[in-house]
């Protein structure tokens, strides 16, 4: 990869134009990120970089877009509503599809195939598309459960959100369990059980361990994909399960304010912490399969 | 010896043939397969399919106004619409009774949305023609209460209409006009009706019979009030009015049968619906009206699918719509122009990081992923949002060119709510979804080839070009596909950084949701998109394998 000594000169302008080439393109990539971050302690309500910023003059710089975001009864609302959606929509994600993976990584599963396409599906349908089927069939689930039912209207819309968010992030848990079962030795199970061990005892003390780490990214690709989400929370919810990204949706749309850039600056902190949490779980996860760590 | 154990079947340990033994293992350990797959299987079902299922038969349903116009639309069946005669009377007469059923529960306003998508101006038609219609029936009710008062009172009706003591009541007009209240209302009347027409009255006088029963449902189930204290609809006068021009009372002696006779014997006029559709609006006496509802009238329609290509069905068969009208083509081959530039863009940027990241040793590669992995790992909205901020005129990138005096401060590019912003932003988007499946390629890709071209007298671009690059094409075609069908139904994006001129198909979508209501049509449209990216994923999974989808 390194030039060797023998290079024309030729050679020698291409690697260098090569690697300025390279260096703009993840100058592409990174830098609407990393915009965001010293545009969020903007003293002033713009979004552009003021003549008291460049010269990195504290004056130019403040928190008040962050008070703001903390103070804001809306924008905390829609935190609030976030975390509630997320995390219960990603229980249910976790939960189902790590069953289901487990089933499906048995060596006798009749039309696996079949059934593997149902279950990515909601992965490969464009969101817009699930976003007005559930649009249309949600609101019939959400008056049955009204008014056949009796249940509270706010409740009834919390139910159909997690619905929605937990069935698009299956996919995930469903891909990512799978990979790992993939090199799941299973004379595991079987010397567990030749010792004695019940299939639940099995399965939490041999075979969860082991998938552990693929369970856990598996529930964080459905938490941020919930997390994330606008389309279908746009169209299934209601004013009052607003949540973070729709909130900064109709931040963007209507009234542009900069508070935005500081909740974007949480997220980024927050995906970060996130990527590095999937990174040390893929490695942990090779280690105990035994794999070279990559 | 052996011959025996060669005949005798092998027997498990328990004594059970082997083979029928191992049959009952492996159907165990299907079914347990199964039972494990089972609640999620129902979930997706219920929380994913159903919904999808529900799209597509909205796409086709269409039976708004089968529903809303129950009997006019049977009578308008018999016309033949290639005529130059309008519609007889029956079928203005049912039109009558049904709209103002639909009025009194605010449905026709609906039916007027629906056929406006078809013929501009039967929107305000419905709507203006649901405030007349009472002006008829207040006619007639002058009528009726100069020949006895007692018409206005809602006691005098029920009695008359319900028949005498121990009269058989008609179970099965109740019946069949709850269905239809239902049918109209979207919601069943719930409880039980206390009141119901004797067969003699409903033999007697049909109309008002039916209209009647209706009237009643509508009031004591629905609007919940005394039957008895509501005043009748205008509606029930006209119908009374119309019945008693045929009936013959000679033979009646139940309730009210003077009264009755007394109405007949003060010669009221015969309603002419004809003329009091004509006096609403000219529009209704104009054949094209009824050429259009008459089209529209089936229950399933391919009328939207129509619509999604600038199609119409009109009288005369399928044509294209107006001129002005023809907007989805366009927007559908603008989804495809721009998915395909930013497919393009992708590839261009994402080939040489994906062969640096491949070429690299591992720890400077690992250092250079995570620039790539940060974005794809960073909220949609948050990129979404960055570059709102960096497009703008007043923007991070015009400031910068600005700056370096490439761009003159008067003359600031446009970046921002046109195709530029929506391509720079989704390109950006979509570029690690490129990459990874670009450089999962390329490190298999076995670098002595390479060095075996070169060695045989090969130039650099030569063995790049007719070694390396070929051998990297099936991770192009994976990327390509990929963020193609991303970006096809993309819609938060285009939508916050497009304007007008830079949305796609799904922006039309959900604008036909959320605003215009014209719901059919956003499902056809809906409809077309999906069955075009299963084509796509198809076609993703025969060069791929879907398998092979990897994430981070």
């Amino acid at each position: 990869m390194s030039l060797p000594i023998y290079a024309t000169f030729g050679q020698r302008v291409w690697y260098y134009a090569f690697r300025v080439i390279c260096a703009i393109i993840f100058i592409f990539l990174i830098t609407p990120i990393l915009v965001v971050i010293p545009l969020s302690f903007n003293a002033e309500n713009f979004f552009t970089f003021t003549p008291e910023m460049l010269r990195l003059d504290p004056e130019g710089y403040s928190l008040k877009h962050y008070q703001d975001f903390f103070t804001n009864a809306e924008w905390q609302r829609s935190f609030k509503n976030s975390l509630i959606i997320a995390p219960i929509a990603t229980v249910i994600a976790v939960t189902l599809g790590t069953l289901a993976a487990i089933g499906l990584s048995q060596s006798h599963v009749p039309f696996r195939r079949a059934i593997m396409a149902i279950l990515i599906s909601p992965m490969i349908v464009p969101l817009i598309i699930s976003a007005t089927g559930m649009f249309f069939f949600y609101s019939k689930i959400g008056n049955f459960m009204e008014g056949t039912m009796g249940l509270d209207k706010n409740f009834v819309g919390y139910v159909k959100v997690i619905l929605a968010h937990s069935v698009l992030g299956i996919p995930f848990v469903i891909i990512t369990v799978t990979a790992t079962l993939v090199g799941f030795d299973r004379s595991l199970t079987r010397a567990a059980a030749s010792m004695g061990a019940n299939p639940v005892t099995t399965f939490f003390k041999v075979q969860m361990p082991l998938i552990l780490p693929g369970v856990i990214s598996g529930g964080l690709f459905a938490f941020i994909t919930s997390f994330d989400e606008v389309v279908v929370v746009l169209f299934v919810g209601s004013a009052s399960q607003k949540t973070l990204p729709w909130q900064m949706f109709t931040g963007l749309r209507e009234q542009i304010s900069p508070t935005i850039l500081a909740v974007a600056t949480i997220l980024v902190v927050i995906s970060i912490l996130l990527l590095t949490m999937v990174e040390l779980l893929r490695r942990r996860s090779e280690r105990l399969r035994g794999l070279s760590p990559g | 010896m052996s011959d025996t154990a060669s005949k005798a079947p092998v027997l498990a340990a328990d004594g059970t043939p082997l083979k029928r033994s191992l049959n009952r293992a492996l159907r165990v350990q299907k079914m347990r397969a199964l039972a494990l797959i089972a609640p999620l299987l129902l979930f997706v079902m219920l929380s994913f399919i159903m919904p999808i299922g529900d799209m597509l038969f909205r796409s086709v349903e269409n039976q708004i106004v089968e529903n809303t116009l129950p009997n006019a639309t049977q009578e308008l069946a018999k016309w033949d619409g290639s005529s130059e005669d309008l519609p007889p009377e029956p079928v203005f007469r049912a039109l009558y009774h049904d709209m103002f059923l639909a009025a009194e529960l605010k449905r026709h306003t609906r039916l007027g949305s629906r056929l406006n998508y078809e013929s501009t101006g039967m929107s305000s038609l419905f709507r203006q023609s649901g405030r007349k219609l009472d002006d008829a029936g207040k006619d007639y009710r002058k009528l009726f209460l100069v020949v006895d008062e007692a018409w206005g009172d809602g006691a005098t009706w029920q009695s008359v209409m319900g028949g005498a003591e121990g009269a058989t009541p008609d179970a099965a007009l109740v019946k069949a006009q709850k269905s239809q209240i239902y049918r109209l209302d979207g919601e069943a009347p719930r409880g039980q009706l206390d009141f119901a027409p004797s067969q003699d009255v409903s033999a007697l006088l049909p109309l008002t019979a039916r209209e009647y029963t209706a009237f009643a449902i509508v009031t004591s189930l629905i609007k919940k009030d005394d039957l008895a204290a509501t005043k009748p609809f205008e509606s029930l006068f006209v119908a009374l009015a119309d019945d008693l021009s045929t009936a013959d009372l000679s033979g009646y002696d139940g309730p009210g049968a003077d009264n009755l006779r007394a109405l007949q014997a003060s010669g009221l006029p015969t309603p002419n619906y004809t003329e009091i559709f004509g006096e609403m609006d000219k529009d209704w006496v104009n054949i094209e009206t009824w050429r259009t509802i008459q089209i529209h009238a089936e229950p399933y329609t391919s009328g939207y699918f129509l619509n999604a290509v600038d199609m119409q069905k009109t009288p005369t068969g399928v044509e294209m719509q107006p001129e002005d009208r023809q907007v989805l083509i366009t927007l559908f081959v603008r989804t495809m122009i721009m998915s395909l530039t930013i497919m393009f863009s992708c590839i261009l940027l994402g080939y040489p990081i994906a062969w640096l990241l491949a070429n690299l040793p591992m720890r400077q590669a690992n250092v250079l992923m995570i620039l790539v992995l940060l974005p794809f790992w960073t909220s949609l909205l948050v990129r979404t949002s960055a570059w709102k901020v960096m497009l703008q005129q007043q923007g991070v990138i015009n400031d910068v060119l600005v700056w370096i005096g490439l761009v003159a401060d008067d003359n600031r590019l446009i970046l921002i709510n046109n195709e530029t912003g929506t391509i720079i932003a989704m390109t950006h988007i979509l570029l690690p979804f490129m990459i990874l499946p670009m450089y999962s390629v390329m490190q298999t890709i076995n670098p002595t080839y390479l060095r075996a071209a070169k060695s045989l007298g090969a130039t650099n671009w030569t063995a790049f070009w007719r070694v390396y690059f070929p051998q990297s094409i099936p991770g192009i075609g994976a990327g390509s596909i990929l963020v193609f069908i991303l970006s096809i139904g993309y819609y938060i994006t285009p939508e916050i950084v497009g304007g007008t001129k830079g949305v796609f198909i799904s922006n039309r979508i959900a604008y036909h949701i959320s605003s215009s209501l014209n719901w059919g049509l956003a499902a056809a449209l809906g409809t077309i998109l999906l069955v075009a990216v299963l084509i796509l994923y198809w076609a993703y999974d025969k060069i791929v394998g879907i398998d092979n989808v990897k994430l981070g």
